[in-house]
């Protein structure tokens, strides 16, 4: 799956067991991809296989109001396509 | 427990002695130390990042590079914009985000301590915080306002996570009044808190 800029997406709720690099206070929330990094290896792959294969980074603007509930900020994060899913129109 | 070994040379020269020992044995090579201790003292620094936003200030095309694909003026230019041999440093993901007067930029890893250090040096404790890591992501405005940044109400401001490969150089606004000075007389108004998005850059006095 490649998402693209503009698109809304909503980072998993649970990440890979052991190393990850999908903060917990994104997880479930939905954010719009803001732009394609490129790719980069995996790191939660890269913990456990001591290699990893590049994947798609994107990174995703979550609005304040839906990680904490109250603010007026974005927050972006680069996460990688694995973190994320589809939200359906 | 006895302390009949107990250390009374200095720190310096035990270090001194132990660097010699790894070089006779032939884990170091000699100078590596010193070209280790050049690049993190010298070569890398705050400096490089006020250059690249100088330039940025005085060089419209320069800007536009540098927001579109600042990754390619690193490898094309060199951390220091002077040809330093990027080779021999470590390689850096770099997006430059700039600050307007609508939108401010402010970085933080809440993951761990993920910075840019070849352009902003070794990173600020604060920086590395718990406080700074948790707080910048939920309330950015109060904690730029114990920075000392103030910003309008309709300011928006845009926080940046490094969860990855990428680091983040904030191009802080250029002061008003600074229009006769030149390029090397920006970079030296530019601190390493503006770089972060943790300050804002002054007008010289």
């Amino acid at each position: 799956m490649n998402f693209s800029p503009g698109q809304a997406v909503r980072a998993r709720l649970h990440g890979a067991p052991g190393h990850t690099r999908l903060p917990g206070y994104v997880r479930g929330r939905p954010g719009i991809v803001h732009a394609l990094r490129g790719d980069f290896p995996f790191p939660d792959e890269g913990a456990r296989y001591g290699r990893a294969e590049p994947q798609a980074l994107y990174s995703v603007r979550f609005a304040a109001r839906d990680l904490w509930g109250s603010g007026d900020h974005d927050v972006y994060l680069d996460l990688f396509e694995s973190y994320l899913n589809e939200v359906s129109a | 427990m006895t302390h009949d070994h107990q250390p009374t040379a200095p720190m310096a020269r035990r270090v001194a002695a132990f660097e010699r020992l790894l070089e006779e044995r032939g884990a170091l090579e000699p100078g590596q130390v010193d070209d280790v201790e050049d690049v993190f003292c010298r070569r890398m620094g705050a400096r490089n990042g006020a250059r690249y936003v100088a330039r940025a200030w005085v060089d419209a095309d320069f800007r536009a590079r540098l927001l579109d694909d600042a990754t390619a003026v690193v490898r094309a230019e060199g951390y220091d914009l002077r040809g330093s041999t990027n080779a021999e440093l470590p390689f850096l993901e770099l997006v430059a985000v700039a600050n307007t007067e609508e939108v401010h930029n402010l970085v933080v890893c809440t993951l761990c301590s993920c910075y840019p250090v070849p352009l902003l040096g070794p990173s600020p404790r604060w920086y590395k915080s718990f406080a700074y890591r948790s707080r910048a992501v939920r309330e950015p405005r109060a904690v730029l306002a114990e920075f000392g940044v103030d910003l309008g109400p309709d300011v928006r401001i845009r926080v940046w996570d490094s969860t990855a490969d990428c680091r983040y150089l904030v191009v802080p606004r250029r002061p008003a009044g600074t229009g006769g000075l030149g390029e090397d007389e920006l970079a030296a108004l530019v601190g390493r808190d503006a770089l972060i998005g943790a300050g804002v850059v002054a007008a010289p006095l």
